[in-house]
This record gives structure tokens, sequence and C-alpha cells, in this order.
């Protein structure tokens, strides 16, 4: 039987915004499948974005949904979590949303290590505003604002989160459908900060730019870029050149902010701690 | 039993009447002329069970305050003049997601890092306009330790009534100052919570008119699941851009506020020897304090002075402020600034009498005697 997705979505609440081939609506199906897998109580999860394309998403989904200013979504999302830690809180939002505008947010909530999972949806580009280049758009190519190419060297988001301090990243592509679900799950299980990236595609504003005749195209190339973290330990340097890992990419347990701060309030009221 | 009684500093007193109110969280930044705000409150508020955070900046400190908001805990900010430029971005989110929440500003200087230790009262315009399109503003500006006490009380039962972010206005010498202080008993001074749905949860929206133009808002995490955005929205809460519902929602937003009853109900004002006075002298926060000396030197050589204090800055006291001004022969506008509030009182005595300022922004107190000498000017 096929699975049933209407029943983590609002009704009359699609269509989306995504254009044609967008890879966010395959993005946003793993984490319908995840949250679904999770057992995730729909009045007790939260979903929090910022803005752009992806951070459309909340308002489809039938939770707690909670769209906010262009790169806040990590900022909202820890008052949500500190106030009522018992919630779940899923943070999801752009690579732009994320990195730039909201850069300072991201690091430091996986800093705290604070009981959040947060998808990234990494479609290399600002789609919603015309395609400007994001910190993760590739050197060398194509944008509204590099009409030269590109000069800014890349943010690599899932080794930021693990510099940062989140607690597990890990990194699939919307190629890889059936894995999204299984990492953000597993991320959603996870105690503490999670990240995961889902690189996908932006036909529309970056793959016209640069060279990619079709979605296909666009595809093959998540495809072809992608290499098992277990893969590419028996790779070189040189095979692993161009390539990104996908898996899980990082695991540690590791305090958890929300529980630390438990300990806060029983040393404040004589308690054991 | 004797009340509770303190030597108190007036950052500490917004502190303290923070729990008083009800606050369960506080999210911050480190600013002076305002961080004892934040220090008080990472001690009190985990002895009664609320949550301390400091972010990693003013902008995220507004969010996680209008996040905790969101669960229905009663939320605080403070920080200074810079510190409200950065959040600007997020007040607007506030007034149009409408998600109460009490902002404390301690004036200082500026524009810019401006003087970090003066006292000033520059923010005064930027507590009205300070976020981009149009809104509403509820802000206070008490003068003393204990009415931060009272104040600050009052600012989180608006932000919780009126569904909005409600600022507490006071300057670096209110905030620093050292009053003897009354701790009211519990109960004595009044609580209000915010309104909760008491419909279906398939049928709750959350910004449904039928309830009036304040909403009632459920809390993340309750039976009620709905959606929040920074986008203009129906009553439903999802985006739209059909011209009538926009408009009807933006028209709200500011109708909740001042509307007559609203005004009423929010409006606060101390008079002082006005009966009478031919000159009014028109000051708030700690200029109130050598605006109130002014005037009784000014009496006792026979000059029949008075003293209109705002305690709500905003919405300004409209009505009031327009009849003075047919009553006297002059307003003195006395304000640690180039002149803000003068331009309001301005605008509502449209002409009515002489109005003239008093206005110093060195970092010093505007003393008696300058208001004096101001008064004799005009008189």
């Amino acid at each position: 039987m096929a699975y049933d997705y209407e029943k983590s979505i609002r009704p009359g609440k699609l269509p989306h915004i995504w254009c044609p081939g967008c890879g966010h609506g395959i993005a946003m199906k793993g984490l319908i499948r995840a949250m679904d897998t999770c057992g995730l109580d729909k009045n007790n999860t939260a979903i929090v974005s910022g803005i752009g394309c992806a951070s459309r998403l909340p308002g489809y989904m039938d939770y707690c949904t909670l769209h906010t200013a262009h790169g806040r979504a990590a900022a909202f999302a820890t008052g949500v979590k500190m106030a009522k830690p018992e919630m779940n809180v899923i943070v999801m939002g752009g690579d732009g949303d994320g990195t730039a505008i909201g850069g300072n947010h991201f690091i430091h909530a996986c800093r705290r290590n604070i009981d959040m999972t947060y998808v990234i949806f990494n479609n290399f580009i600002y789609g919603m505003t015309g395609g400007q280049f994001s910190p993760c758009t590739p050197t060398g190519d194509k944008a509204s604002t590099t009409p030269y190419g590109n000069p800014d060297p890349i943010f690599d988001i899932s080794k930021l989160a693990i510099g940062a301090g989140a607690t597990f990243v890990a990194r699939t592509t919307a190629f890889h459908a059936t894995q999204i679900d299984k990492l953000i799950a597993e991320g959603i299980k996870h105690k503490g900060m999670s990240v995961i990236e889902v690189l996908d595609d932006c036909p529309t504003t970056y793959g016209r730019r640069n060279k990619f005749r079709s979605v296909v195209d666009m595809m093959k190339r998540l495809k072809e870029i992608a290499v098992p973290v277990a893969a590419a330990s028996k790779m070189t340097a040189e095979q692993l050149e161009g390539k990104v890992l996908t898996g899980v990419l990082y695991k540690e347990d590791k305090p958890e902010y929300c529980e630390q701060y438990a300990k806060v309030i029983a040393k404040a009221q004589g308690r054991a701690v | 039993m004797a009340k509770k009684v303190a030597l108190l500093q007036g950052n500490e007193v917004c502190a303290h009447a923070a729990v008083y109110a009800g606050a369960q969280f506080f999210g911050g930044y480190p600013i002076t002329p305002s961080t004892e705000v934040a220090e008080v409150l990472s001690v009190e508020l985990p002895k009664v069970g609320g949550k301390f955070i400091q972010m990693e900046d003013e902008i995220a400190a507004m969010a996680s305050v209008i996040g905790a908001s969101l669960t229905g805990a009663k939320s605080i900010t403070a920080t200074s003049g810079p510190g409200v430029s950065l959040k600007q971005e997020l007040i607007g989110y506030a007034c149009i997601a409408e998600i109460p929440c009490v902002i404390v500003n301690v004036m200082r200087g500026g524009p810019s890092t401006g003087m970090p230790t003066g006292p000033g009262q520059s923010d005064v315009q930027q507590a009205r306009w300070g976020t981009h399109g149009d809104h509403a503003a509820i802000a206070l500006a008490p003068s003393s330790c204990q009415e931060i006490f009272s104040e600050t009380v009052r600012a989180f039962n608006l932000a919780e009534k009126y569904r909005m972010p409600v600022q507490v206005l006071y300057d670096e010498i209110v905030g620093h100052m050292r009053e003897r202080i009354e701790f009211p008993e519990p109960g004595e001074l009044e609580v209000i919570d915010r309104a909760k749905p008491t419909v279906a949860p398939e049928q709750y929206k959350p910004y449904d008119t039928s309830f009036g133009d304040v909403p009632p808002l459920a809390a993340f995490g309750s039976e009620y699941r709905f959606h929040v955005t920074g986008l203009n929205k129906a009553q439903d809460g999802f985006p739209t851009t059909k011209a009538e519902l926009v408009d009807d929602e933006q028209r709200r937003q500011i109708r909740k506020v001042e509307n007559e009853t609203a005004r009423a109900d929010i409006e606060k004002n101390e008079e002082y020897l006005t009966e009478d006075a031919e000159i009014i002298v028109f000051a708030y926060g700690s200029i109130a304090r050598s605006a109130r000396y002014a005037v009784n030197e000014l009496r006792k050589e026979g000059i029949k002075a008075g003293l209109f204090r705002p305690i709500t800055l905003w919405p300004f006291p409209e009505k009031r402020v327009a009849a003075l001004a047919k009553q006297a022969k002059a307003i003195v506008v006395a304000e640690m600034n180039l002149g803000q509030m003068v331009h309001e009182v301005e605008r509502v005595s449209k002409g009515a009498c002489t109005i003239a300022g008093v206005f110093r922004v060195d970092g010093e107190p505007i003393n008696p005697g300058q208001i004096m000498d101001k008064v004799k000017e005009v008189r």
C-alpha cells in the first residue's frame, strides 16, 4: 500500500509553492516519513523555519508550526525548546537562511547541544529572491549576482555543524530519497543538536545558469558527487576530489542543554543535582 | 505583617517585578546599562522554575523570547538602545504575529555606541516607530525604583492583555539609582494572564476577530495546533495577499491599542499642580524628578507652574495634553535628547499655546535650574 503522506499535511494547504523539479518536495516527504516513524505527537511537536523557499514547508505540515524571520529559526526554536523541553522541535530551512544570515544562530545552537533536529535543504542558491549566490554556491558557478562566476569559497555545512559542536551530523541528497527519512529519524532520536543536510536541486535559478540541461541531469550530479562514508575510507584523496560524504558523519553523546539547565534549576532551588 | 523592604537599584527592581508578574523566561544579551536585569533574573528565574538564557546576540535574544512566549511562558528581555536597534526586526514580528512579550530598554546616549554609561532619553521615538511597517506601540516610562516595579508588572499585564510587545523605557539614571522599595504582597498588584481559547481545537483560529480585536492565543504544546508567520495573514494564521484581508488585519492591530477604551486602559499620567497652572512642564523618567523640584521652586516665586508626567509614553496622551495646551500659556518639554516627545506635544497642541524645549545630550541630567530658566523665559 502506498505511504499515506496526507495524514501529516494540513487539509487544503497544497499545492506547495515549489517549482516543478525542485528537490524540496523529495526532502519534505523524507521529513514526513521520519517524523511519522518516530511517532511524534503532532500537538507536542513544533516545526520552526526561517525565510526562503524551503522555509515555507511548515505551513503545509499539520503540527505546531512557526515560520519566523530570515535566518532566525534556530533562535526562535531555542526559546520554544527551553520554555517547553518536553516538546519535540524540528528546525528547517535553506542554506542561505541557515548559514549566511542565520549562521550565528546556527553555530550557537550547535554549541549548546540543545535537543533539536535541524534539517537544512541545501540547494546551493537563494531561490526565492531569484538565484543570488549563497555561502554554498560552488566557487566558479553562476548566480544572478555572480555573472562572471562565483569568487567565494563555500561553507561545508556538515563540517561547520561538527566544528560548532552538534552531536549528530548527517548528509544525504534528494537523489538518495530513501536515506533522507532514515537519517532524519536517527537525528530525531538522538538526544542533543542534530543536523541533517539534504543536498537538493534548484532547476529554476541554479540549474539553468549552470548548464544543467534538465532536472534529471541535476539529480545525476547529486548521485555522482555523493560518496557514503564507508566507501570513502577506501578511496584516495584524488578519488575524493569534488565528492561529498554522505551518511552519518558524526555522532557523540554529550550533555544536552535543557538537561543541563534542569540542573541549574535544581541548584537554585536547593535540591540535589 | 510589615512589608518586605529593600534598598535596591532600578534594574534589580525590574528583575524582581518580572518574577512577581509571573515571568517564566528571559532571553538576553549583555549590554550596559541594563545588564543587572539579566544578572538578577539569572539568579531568580530558576528559583521559580523559570528559564534564563544568554543568547548569542540581541536578535537571537528577541527571537528566543517570542519562541518561549508561544509556548505560553511570560517572557522578557532587557537591553539598551543599540540592542533595541537590533531587535527591531523581531519587534515587528511580535507585532504582526501578536506574541506577548516585554522589552526593557535602559536608555543611554546615542546614536550607535554613544555613551554606554551615560543616561539618555533618545530612544523614545525608537520605542514608537522602531521596526518597519505600520504597527501600534505601548511604552511605559517609570521614574522611580518603586515605579519600575509597578510599571514592569503593568508591562506584562498589557502585553498579555493586548497580545503584543510592550516596552519598559527608563533612562540609566533610574536604572542605576538606589531607592527604598516596598515589595507588594502577592495579589496586591493585579497580574493578568493572556486569554486562552475556549473553542474546540479544530475550530481554533489564532486571529479570530469574532472574539474581538484581541483574539485568544493558544500555546504551542497544548491541544491546539496552529501556524504562526511574519507574513500578512488571514484570521486562520495562514499567509494571504488578499487586499481586504491584509487591510483588515493591519488596521485591527493598530485599533486594538488606539481605540478609546484601550487608550483609557493603557494611558497613565501623573499631574502635579496642573489645575491652575499657566506653565506646564512636560517631563518623564528621571527628568520628571528635576521638573517636580523646579515646579515647587517656581511656585515659591509665585509662578503658576505644574508638572505633567506621562507614565505611558505610547500611546501618547493626546486628549489630556491637548486640553492642557488650551489651559496653559506654555508647555515646556524637558527631555534628555534633542527634542523627541516635544514633536508629539506640538502635534496635539495644534498651536494652542507656546511650546518650548529644554534638551540635553551631554550625558548629564537636566537640572531644575535649567527648567526654571526656560519657564521664566516663556512666561
